[in-house]
């Protein structure tokens, strides 16, 4: 590279520059005024490639594999396009029973349940449809919206409500994200805000509440293997006196999903906790002083004052959430390694047990059904709920 | 201290702050139950556990020092090996990761970037073509250069002049933000016939690389804010005087961000030090990390519990550490990233 010379090292000086102004500028200057004009590309540059040369390649690259079939060959391996093969062994082929379940007969009662959650997702985006102006692209991104959830929610029902149904890795992991973000966030939301009072010793909960979230997840699927053991963990007592000494709860589909969540709820609670708390700690006193003058009592102000306040940032943290927890994966693998059977399989530890077994096409294509639907949910998520509760301010 | 909300006047009733403490010391139970089990099934002996719970050391049973003699002694290298390996892996991914993310976040701080969205479909696509092609059979570095130099062509000539919709710089951060979204799995096999083309797999030099792109958007998310408290006066005068835009990140912004920059550190390296997922795809012995370790102890030698309690103990000491240090940092760089997020 360019040697330095003292006279360029020492530019700091005005006088310095002053003189250097009025000769003409060497190569190596010439070189440093160059590389200082493009310091917005410089700075830039360094992260986008890495991004672009380990993120967007490979997404593409991905793209590509899901639709070919793998085969490793002597010294290197093959990849053939197939078309949408992977995607139609997943959907409707040897791996439907893996990804999608088993579809069961659902009573009556599973009837009921079906039409109540269908009817009342309906209302919900009927209610968002008419609060906005009535425009053709928000009836077909609402009408998108309802199809996808109660095609999901007639699957899910099918799988899990019917006795002969067994989820697939894509109901369970809907499972995982959406009944393990509501319990995360409500837990979270309730210590927050008891954690806002004036109570002394505050500071205390608050550095305990944090500690799970920096926890190695893998550590923490084995302290909750080591606790839910009926026969030799904490709770072996109570088991025994339950009559389940003998029954162990990793053979049981319900039971394992349940362990997982609840160390799933122990671990990410804590990021919900201190989000909540750093914003309900930086509200604004006075509409609150205001509605205490008014006589409003204390759960009056929380849901008119203290919630709404909030509202964004509680959006916020549940779309982070929502995100992150579709890649749930440290978990269900190292609790139960997907049993039983793939029970608590969530859709990368799918994606994982399928790269193992050398069909990386396939594997791909699990990964790829994946983004698909964390993108939609996501988008879904911020079009119909974030920006409202934002926007509410 | 600036004054804080209280629920009321005169603070939580006495009937309130009874309950508070019920429920806040039932989720401390809850927190601290898990690690209480850890610690002592870290030092009890194998029958101990066999026999069926027992709950206080020297009350239920003696505890001994046999399984951390197991880990740290007998096993000596096996275990000081991934332990080694998570560090240094942790520490220079952190360290890249936030070199580029600083850069990166001031550069989208103070400079105004106008890319054509024209010139980043056609870089795209000469890309593929040039994967494309190397897939076909012409060598690699052929491949790249001309695409390259068809790049710098087209974009002298055609693009230049071109029109079309730019991205901003709220669009950069908001594309090196969202690739967080993106479920590893989804980009982790290719990276892994990257690494294996590049007979790189099992190296802490891959498992550094992965780290960092995986890392990239989350240290871009939480500088953003710091950055923007720095008073811009400051760099102008510096400006003024003949200092160099390098001159001035380096001596001023990054000086004035430094609690920003630790705190952004030392998450990086929380994530780093707790990940498992990349590195069970890109290692196995020589770059094993403690998760794989830990995670490797079930398959190993069954359920071995005072073992595991052992290396579990040894890995979330470190982070439980900072944790505690940590806190009031974390909690202003998370939500100030979510409230702008």
């Amino acid at each position: 590279m360019h040697e330095s010379h003292p006279v360029t090292t020492q530019r700091a000086s005005g006088d310095a520059v002053a003189i250097a102004a009025r000769r003409i500028p060497r190569p190596q200057e010439r070189f440093l005024a160059w590389l200082d004009r493009q310091a917005g590309a410089v700075l830039v540059l360094p992260a986008v490639l890495v991004i672009l040369v380990l993120s967007i390649f490979p997404l593409l690259f991905s793209l590509y594999l899901s639709l070919s079939r793998f085969q490793p060959v002597a010294g290197g391996f093959r990849i053939d396009f197939v078309g949408f093969a992977n995607y139609r062994k997943l959907l409707l082929g040897t791996e439907r029973e893996h990804f999608l379940g088993s579809l069961g007969h659902i009573g009556v009662g599973g009837w009921m349940v079906f039409l109540l959650l269908a009817g009342l997702w309906v209302f919900l985006l009927w209610r968002s449809l008419s609060s906005g102006p009535v425009t053709s692209l928000r009836i077909l991104g609402h009408g998108i919206v309802a199809f996808a959830g109660l095609l999901a929610l007639w699957l899910a029902v099918r799988t899990i409500a019917a006795s002969t149904g067994r989820p697939g890795t894509l109901v369970v992991t809907w499972v995982y994200v959406f009944g393990g973000v509501a319990l995360q966030f409500l837990v979270g939301l309730l210590l927050a805000t008891l954690c806002a009072q004036q109570l002394p010793g505050r500071r205390f909960f608050r550095v305990v509440f944090l500690l799970p979230m920096m926890i190695t997840p893998v550590g923490v699927a084995y302290t909750f293997r080591m606790l839910t053991d009926t026969g030799k963990g904490p709770f072996a007592p109570v088991a025994n006196w339950l009559g389940y000494a003998n029954v162990s709860w990793v053979n049981d589909p319900w039971g394992a999903r349940i362990a997982v969540m609840i160390g799933d709820l122990w671990q990410w609670t804590p990021f919900m906790f201190i989000v909540l708390l750093a914003a309900l700690e930086s509200q604004s006193s006075e509409p609150i002083e205001a509605a205490i003058v008014d006589g409003a009592n204390r759960w009056q102000i929380f849901w008119h004052i203290t919630l709404p306040q909030i509202a964004p940032v509680a959006s916020t943290v549940i779309l982070i959430r929502l995100i992150e927890a579709f890649k749930i994966f440290d978990m269900p693998n190292v609790l139960t390694g997907g049993g039983p059977g793939t029970a608590t399989e969530s859709l990368t530890l799918h994606a994982y047990v399928l790269w193992r077994s050398l069909d990386y096409g396939t594997s791909a294509a699990v990964a790829y059904s994946l983004l698909f639907v964390v993108t939609f949910v996501g988008i879904a998520y911020v079009r119909l709920m974030h920006r409202r509760l934002t926007e509410a301010l | 201290m600036a004054p804080r909300w209280r629920s009321s006047p005169t603070g939580p009733t006495l009937l309130g702050a009874t309950v508070s403490y019920l429920v806040l010391g039932l989720w401390t139970l809850v927190v601290l139950f898990p690690l209480y089990w850890l610690a002592i099934t870290a030092f009890k002996l194998p029958v101990h556990v066999n026999e069926g719970p027992t709950y206080l050391p020297f009350v239920d049973f003696q505890p001994s020092l046999h399984a951390w003699r197991y880990i740290l002694i007998d096993l000596g290298n096996d275990t000081l090996r991934p332990y080694l390996n998570t560090v240094v892996v942790g520490a220079t991914s952190s360290v890249l990761t936030l070199v580029l993310g600083a850069a990166a976040t001031y550069g989208l701080s103070r400079f105004t970037y106008r890319v054509r969205v024209a010139s980043v479909l056609v870089f795209l696509l000469l890309a593929v073509l040039a994967a494309a092609a190397v897939q076909l059979g012409v060598p690699w570095p052929l491949a790249v250069a001309s695409g390259l130099g068809t790049f710098v062509l087209l974009r002298t000539v055609v693009l230049r002049k071109a029109g079309g919709p730019r991205l901003g710089n709220a669009d950069i951060a908001f594309w090196m933000i969202s690739q967080r979204m993106l479920p590893p799995v989804a980009i982790v096999i290719p990276i892994y016939m990257l690494f294996q083309q590049l007979r790189m797999l099992d190296t802490r030099t891959a498992l550094v690389i992965a780290y960092v792109a995986a890392n990239l958007p989350i240290a871009v998310w939480l500088l953003r804010d710091y950055f923007r408290t720095i008073p811009i006066e400051l760099e102008e005068s510096a400006s003024i005087d003949g200092a160099n835009r390098y001159q001035i990140l380096w001596r001023i912004v990054l000086p004035l961000s430094l609690p920003g920059l630790v705190a952004t550190f030392l998450f990086i390296f929380v994530l780093a030090w707790n990940e498992y997922l990349l590195a069970l795809f890109l290692s196995s012995a020589n770059a094993q990390t403690m998760p794989l370790l830990v995670a490797a102890q079930n398959a190993t030698r069954g359920p071995q519990w005072w073992y595991m309690s052992v290396l579990i103990l040894l890995m979330i000491g470190p982070v439980i550490a900072l944790a505690i240090v940590l806190e009031r940092y974390i909690a202003r760089g998370l939500l100030l990233g979510a409230v702008r997020g």
